[in-house]
């Protein structure tokens, strides 16, 4: 098996962190320094989060993380061309699922948030580019960093997130290639409904994993 | 063949409908039967163990037992950034070394992540990967698990050159100390359960996919150069 992935759950929630106080016109390693600043606070601050809580996750995430996620385009290209095929109401349900599996991914380890730190790694991109990657680390005790990618996009005076890497792996990239395969043997609603099947699974076992 | 077919109970060689075949994979057939043998002796002998691992051994013991094994791979870690011709790196790991055998206790604690001495990740495969090597196919070990061909001749490299090897003496010490690595370590995807279950529809392909992803980031300390991004 893989290395240790012990807090890449918890992790995940940095991308959560959007403060409200998130100044317009920031550079794309500061925006993103903002958001998992504020999201890690709201992780320590907060048991009933640290204890696996879908439900207030769920408020966190919409209120706070949504707002700069470029969730639409994030699962089209996770979905593939196949995307453009469905109909607005087969994309809502699955954009829905798609939304609650990434919220459950991130679920299970928020409780080991206490011992993490975080940093910004340098970016190399040149600061006038559209679309660039900041690199950041969570920084645990006694172990190797947790490393953490965004893939961004310019909006206007803001950054929207399309894409996340966890140790090496992008996320929509992976999902792709899972979903294909699923959507090769049952289709868009094949897809939709197998999503909502590992949703009630993890939502159970997520519950019972301590 | 038939036999561990038998064993891994799973259906033997058959791939799942839809299945994608991926040209860093050609032995897929195999790799899964391996992959779910595997999977059988974790479901009922090493996640278990581990569990219990967790749930009772103290805190402090598995923190120590950690650092000290820890402590010794950094021996390894600072030679192999020396080979990667990363003098820093490898006075980092060095420091490390240094810190946490003396103020640290023999490497039972670890104060040098403390003063800003971060923990790498280095071994044979990635020096190698350093060097040009490319990983070659994908390969499942039997107990071991996910792998490719470069990393398995690295792995063997690893044990060959293993400080534990050369500080426990051959027998029980050694086993003794093997084991609590593998549980410590199977111990830490406990909590990553669910989201290795998330990330896998397919979960022979989810693995190996993160695997591959790992590797490749690892052998290019955290920023590979980037791969074709398809926008459909």
């Amino acid at each position: 098996m893989n290395r240790p992935l012990r807090h890449v759950v918890a992790v995940m929630l940095l991308m959560a962190g959007l403060s409200s106080g998130l100044q317009a016109q920031s550079s794309p390693d500061e925006f993103i320094r903002t958001i998992s600043q504020s999201v890690l606070d709201d992780l320590k601050a907060d048991r009933s989060l640290q204890s696996g809580d879908i439900e207030r996750l769920n408020v966190l995430v919409e209120r706070k993380v949504m707002p700069y996620v470029d969730f639409q385009r994030m699962t089209a290209l996770a979905v593939g061309r196949n995307w453009r095929a469905a109909t607005p109401e087969q994309q809502r349900a699955l954009m829905q699922e798609f939304r609650r599996l990434l919220l459950l991914t991130y679920s299970g380890a928020v409780r080991q948030v206490n011992d993490l730190t975080f940093q910004v790694r340098p970016v190399r991109g040149k600061p006038d580019d559209d679309e660039i990657i900041v690199r950041t680390q969570v920084l645990r005790p006694g172990r190797e960093p947790i490393l953490i990618d965004y893939r961004m996009q310019k909006s206007g005076s803001s950054w929207k997130i399309f894409d996340l890497n966890i140790m090496g792996l992008w996320l929509v990239e992976h999902y792709r290639n899972q979903f294909a395969q699923v959507v090769g043997a049952s289709g868009i609603d094949g897809l939709t409904q197998s999503l909502r099947e590992k949703n009630q699974t993890l939502a159970v076992s997520g519950g019972s994993a301590r | 063949m038939m036999v561990v077919c038998l064993a891994a109970s799973a259906g033997c060689a058959s791939l799942p409908a839809g299945n994608i075949s991926d040209p860093r994979d050609p032995w897929e057939r195999y790799n899964r039967v391996v992959f779910d043998f595997n999977d059988g002796l974790d479901r009922a002998v090493v996640k278990p163990v581990a569990q219990a691992y967790r749930d009772y051994v103290p805190d402090l013991a598995q923190k120590g037992l950690r650092n000290f094994f820890s402590n010794l791979r950094d021996v390894i870690i600072a030679i192999h950034q020396l080979l990667q011709a990363k003098p820093e790196a490898a006075a980092t790991a060095g420091g490390r070394v240094l810190i946490n055998t003396t103020v640290g206790v023999l490497g039972l604690g670890d104060p040098a992540s403390a003063m800003g001495l971060t923990k790498t990740n280095e071994d044979f495969g990635q020096t190698f990967g350093r060097w040009g090597v490319g990983p070659g196919p994908y390969f499942v070990l039997p107990l071991l698990g996910p792998s490719t061909v470069r990393d398995v001749v690295g792995t063997v490299a690893d044990f060959s050159f293993d400080p534990i090897g050369s500080v426990f003496e051959q027998g029980t010490g050694r086993t003794v100390a093997y084991g609590l690595i593998a549980i410590d370590r199977r111990k830490d995807l406990l909590d990553a359960q669910d989201t290795i279950e998330a990330l896998s529809f397919d979960r022979y392909s989810g693995v190996r996919d993160a695997w591959l992803a790992r590797r490749r980031s690892l052998v290019y300390d955290g920023e590979p150069p980037p791969e074709k991004f398809k926008e459909d």
